[in-house]
């Protein structure tokens, strides 16, 4: 466990160390212009940031982070929940604006007492008298004593207010306050920042023209998602840097969510957290996910359970079935040499990865360039396609070697000088022959430039030849003999080296792109679990409840349950009789029609075990069930009363669910 | 592509069934009704005693069900410490299994359990729970978000507190609205708060929008339970039950009895005249004066001070509504269904 949260903990440092990163830039610009604004309108910056509103937060905090070290100490984030009206925006705006310059300055208590007393009366006047009361007191203050950045502020800074999610504001709140802040913007200079998360025209249509006239409007488009989410992939799937991997199905399913569902980084996070904490908990193995040089130890501490947990894997019995008898029966009952089989085994599993990762990058190079992208633009594409098998067998990758077969030189010189500082960069030993190799095509290729410009210069006289030639039949004819000629030509030595390269950069995906389940041990690091994790993070209640009540022996093992075709037993629980019953009705239900159906069914299900003489209480007891049953349709929310017609109720479902 | 094909042409049909659904505003039903059925309506406590006489079917099957469900006990605990929340659905109480999920690990630490299905809770009383008997703050608070920032501020400071809260049903009618998810959702984002919670409609995940759910970092679990909604139930007000709500014919008969001849007669002439004229959709009451003169004529009052004093009483019982009409009159009405009347009138009969 311990493990597992330092790994979580490192990966979300991470994280956010990468999601400010890519922050900072798009900040930074905001930054800067809010320096340059002054003027008689009230400046306002529009951060277009795309529909995933949860990933929000962290923007913001980062950029009044940024304000505040850098421009002025005088920030307010208002969120659209906290100011259902204007007192409230108001009340919320002072709050935070005082609280803001105490945590600046770190003042004494007087002024505590004195936030408090302004609490209470929140206007604007209160807020500019606030406001020259504190640019006084930094101007009066000696130059040595000023505040503590007021080197880095002006004079008189500027107040940011940055409205996080400007659709669900409402737009009289809005509108009052523009216009309120308007009349004062000489006295209290004010900076807006809208947070939008559609576009730019939410603007326009929450303010009237009088209204937006009065802002001076600079627009700033943030990184969109998609993007987030490549590089994030690419920092922590395709690093060797984490131990713990995902597997084809549980990426695919957690890239599904995050483009089909929510385009949320946050959540493609929370996906990646539940996985490891899945695996860490699950996995008995999973002990041994860790870093290269703690795989010693930990091999070594194994009990006699774990090693049998480790027979047991599939992927090591496969392992098992190859080697020679001797061994088998070594590893089978030595746990000794089981264990440094192991700890070698874990070493190549760790070589393959490095391995995987830069050969990847080299593929997807080549691949990226292709026209029409037969695997995929992206290198989660690629990478989802060469963990789900043997991607040399797919036929995309055959399409797109064809393509490659017929690229240009210019390009295929620039991609051999990528895929080489790609392995340059890689920590992996064997790279150095493959350097080597790829860097001997590149002089090739350089030599061959004179023998291209030499080929050319064939080529273009017989271009010369045919422009010559104006009457149709013998251009026909020359058209023809150049055919034939080409057809006949030996390849040339650009082509044949290219062949070469190609067939080379095959080879090399060959070897080092196997997919991850057929290596031994892959069971430790890959976390494969999809369907669990589909079910705890897109979940579907609707089809629950269906299941559970058209197929109820699902759930309860009981034999008499069991019933083919769409019918069911009559034996079923009462809800789901009742539920069946209701599907069979239209719009509204007669509740005395549906109380007899039941009935009868039940009746029909009791008959052999029940005796006619106490009918009528038995009708009381079926009375009640039914009420039962149909209260409880009623909770889950499958009818309700209606008052079209005296006793019957109305379905809120349609058809058969 | 052949299951995506027949995907569609389920998604196909779908569509059409709803259509098919709302095509017609005319309804085929039949025009039975339950006072037909000539059988008297059960009350709530008769309704309870009869369902505890008889057995639950597959009681075996359900038990094993729930064995499975507290296998997962520490693994939620787990996941609670992490950062998640948990929410259950799936058809069947889940009440049990959270009781028996708080009796098992929870019995050391601060827990709170809301029983969101009792028809009069609210986010306040929750909350009002929170501060006063979880941090020991007396006190009042101007309005809910206040209190939240007050309770937000503390469990920041003090990284000690810990806190499990329960919900039953955290989609019943009260719990349900905007505010009250939006509060509990920024209460359960907070990392030293456990949230725990079961659903149960079939919309429930409809309250929830994107903001929200990030706040709830929900882990969902199925469990599927198939015990019936005792709890959860017995408030809901069914059609088949007597509901306490409107004036039934037990409680007609019992406040009329502890009047004056008089006064019954009174009544009596009223609801007289209401079931004649009940084939009669805009019938709006019978008018005071003409009421008083039937009255009048009956002896049963001799001024119209008398009448209208009780008329105060019935009111004041619930037994008559007064309406006022277009030309400024005040029409008289039995707020109760006619066929209760015909009954209350036979058996007053049968009493004379």
């Amino acid at each position: 466990q311990q493990i597992q949260e330092d790994l979580n903990k490192q990966l979300l440092d991470n994280l956010v160390s990468f999601l400010c990163r890519s922050h900072s830039e798009f900040q930074e610009k905001t930054t800067e212009w809010t320096c340059r604004m002054k003027c008689r309108e009230i400046p306002t910056a529009a951060l277009v940031l795309g529909v995933n509103v949860t990933d929000h937060d962290l923007t913001f905090r980062g950029l009044s982070d940024v304000l505040q070290d850098n421009i002025t100490p005088y920030i307010a984030l208002l969120e659209a929940k906290d100011c259902p009206g204007i007192k409230n925006l108001m009340q919320k705006l002072m709050g935070q604006l005082m609280n803001c310059d105490i945590d600046v300055d770190s003042l004494e208590d007087e002024d505590h007492v004195q936030v408090s007393q302004n609490r209470i009366r929140c206007s604007m006047s209160s807020l500019i008298n606030w406001y020259e009361r504190i640019t006084k007191k930094t101007d009066s203050e000696t130059p040595s004593k000023k505040r503590n950045s007021s080197s880095r502020h002006w004079q008189s800074p500027p107040v940011v207010v940055i409205f996080k999610d400007m659709e669900s504001f409402t737009t009289k709140v809005l509108q009052d306050f523009i216009v309120i802040s308007s009349q004062h913007i000489h006295e209290l200079p004010l900076v807006l920042i809208f947070g939008i998360a559609t576009s730019p025209m939410i603007i326009h249509r929450l303010l009237p023209h009088s209204v937006s006239s009065l802002l001076c409007i600079e627009l700033f488009q943030s990184l969109s998602c998609k993007e987030h989410l490549s590089t994030i992939i690419d920092k922590l799937l395709l690093t060797s840097r984490f131990p713990f991997k995902l597997g084809e199905k549980v990426l695919q399913v957690l890239i599904n969510i995050f483009l089909y569902h929510d385009f949320s980084v946050q959540n493609f996070i929370k996906g990646f957290q539940l996985s490891i904490v899945e695996h860490f908990y699950s996995q008995p193995l999973s002990v041994l996910c860790c870093q290269l040089v703690d795989v010693k130890k930990r091999v070594n501490s194994l009990s006699h359970d774990q090693c049998e947990n480790i027979r047991r894997l599939p992927s090591f019995r496969r392992y098992v079935e190859k080697q020679e008898s001797r061994k088998q029966i070594a590893l089978l009952t030595n746990d000794n040499f089981l264990k440094e089989e192991t700890e070698k085994l874990l070493e190549d599993l760790h070589v393959y990865h490095e391995n995987y990762v830069s050969i990847l990058r080299c593929l997807h190079v080549f691949t990226s360039s292709l026209p029409k992208y037969p695997l995929g633009k992206q290198i989660r594409e690629l990478h989802c396609a060469c963990l789900e098998n043997q991607v040399w067998e797919t036929e995309e990758y055959e399409s797109s070697l064809q393509l490659a077969r017929m690229l240009n030189k210019t390009d295929l010189v620039t991609m051999l000088q990528q895929c080489v500082e790609i392995l340059m960069s890689s920590s992996g030993k064997e790279f150095d022959k493959t350097i080597e190799k790829l860097k001997e095509f590149l002089t090739q290729f350089q030599n061959l430039e004179a023998e291209t410009s030499q080929e050319r210069d064939g080529s273009v006289s017989s271009q010369k030849e045919l422009q010559k030639k104006t009457d149709l039949y013998h251009l026909q004819k020359t058209l023809l003999e150049l055919k034939e000629s080409r057809r006949s030509k030996k390849l040339t030595k650009f082509e044949m080296l290219r062949f070469e390269v190609v067939d080379y950069i095959d080879s090399l995906v060959r070897k080092y792109l196997v997919p991850a389940d057929t290596r031994t041990l892959h069971e430790v690091v890959y976390f494969n679990a999809a369907t669990v994790l589909r079910g705890h993070l897109n979940a579907a209640p609707r089809t629950a409840l269906h299941t559970a009540l058209n197929n109820p022996h699902w759930y309860l093992k009981n034999r008499a349950l069991k019933c083919d075709g769409g019918g069911i037993s009559n034996k079923a629980p009462d809800i789901c009789i009742v539920y069946k019953l209701h599907l069979e009705c239209g719009r509204l239900i007669n509740l005395v029609d549906w109380l007899e159906a039941f009935s009868t069914v039940v009746m029909a299900a009791e008959e052999p075990n029940a005796d006619a003489a106490s009918s009528d209480q038995m009708d009381d007891v079926i009375h009640a069930r039914f009420i039962r049953a149909v209260s409880e349709l009623e909770l889950l929310g499958f009818i309700k009363p209606s008052k079209q017609k005296t006793d019957h109720v109305a379905r809120l479902t349609w058809g058969g669910c | 592509s052949l299951a995506k094909k027949v995907k569609e042409e389920k998604m196909g049909n779908l569509v059409e069934e709803y259509f098919e659904a709302h095509s017609s505003s005319k309804v085929l039903t039949s025009d039975r009704t339950l006072q037909k059925l000539r059988k008297r309506r059960l009350n709530q406590q008769t309704l309870h005693d009869l369902l505890k006489k008889t057995p639950l079917a597959y009681a075996a099957e359900i038990r094993d069900l729930n064995q499975q469900h507290e296998s997962l006990f520490s693994k939620w605990m787990l996941q609670l410490h992490l950062g998640f929340n948990i929410v259950l659905y799936g058809l069947g109480s889940k009440h049990d299994l959270l009781e028996k999920f708080r009796t098992s690990l929870l019995q050391d630490s601060v827990h709170l359990v809301v029983n969101g299905y009792f028809p009069s809770i609210t986010v306040r009383s929750i909350l009002n729970s929170i501060t006063e008997e979880v941090l020991d703050h007396i006190g009042t608070f101007r309005s809910p978000l206040d209190q939240l920032e007050f309770i937000i501020k503390r469990f920041k400071e003090d990284s000690s507190l810990e806190l499990y809260v329960l919900v039953h049903n955290l989609d019943s009618q009260m719990l349900r609205g905007e505010r009250s998810q939006q509060i509990l959702a920024q209460l359960s984002s907070l990392p030293s708060i456990y949230l725990i919670a079961s659903i149960d409609h079939i919309n429930a995940p409809l309250m929830w929008d994107q903001a929200k759910l990030s706040l709830y970092n929900w882990l969902w679990y199925e469990t599927t339970t198939f015990s019936p909604y005792v709890e959860e139930t017995s408030y809901e007000n069914s059609l088949l039950v007597q509901q306490s709500g409107s004036l039934a014919l037990s409680s007609l008969m019992h406040v009329l009895h502890s009047l004056t001849p008089n006064a019954r007669g009174i009544f009596r002439l009223l609801a007289q005249h209401q079931l004649e004229k009940k084939d009669n959709p805009s019938y709006p009451g019978l008018s005071f004066q003409d009421f008083y003169q039937q009255c009048r004529e009956a002896f049963l009052v001799n001024s119209d001070l008398t009448l209208r004093a009780q008329l105060t009483e019935f009111r004041d019982h619930k037994l008559i509504r007064t309406k006022r009409g277009a030309d400024g009159v005040e029409y008289l009405l039995i707020p109760v269904d006619d066929s209760t009347l015909t009954d209350f009138l036979e058996k007053e009969d049968e009493d004379v």
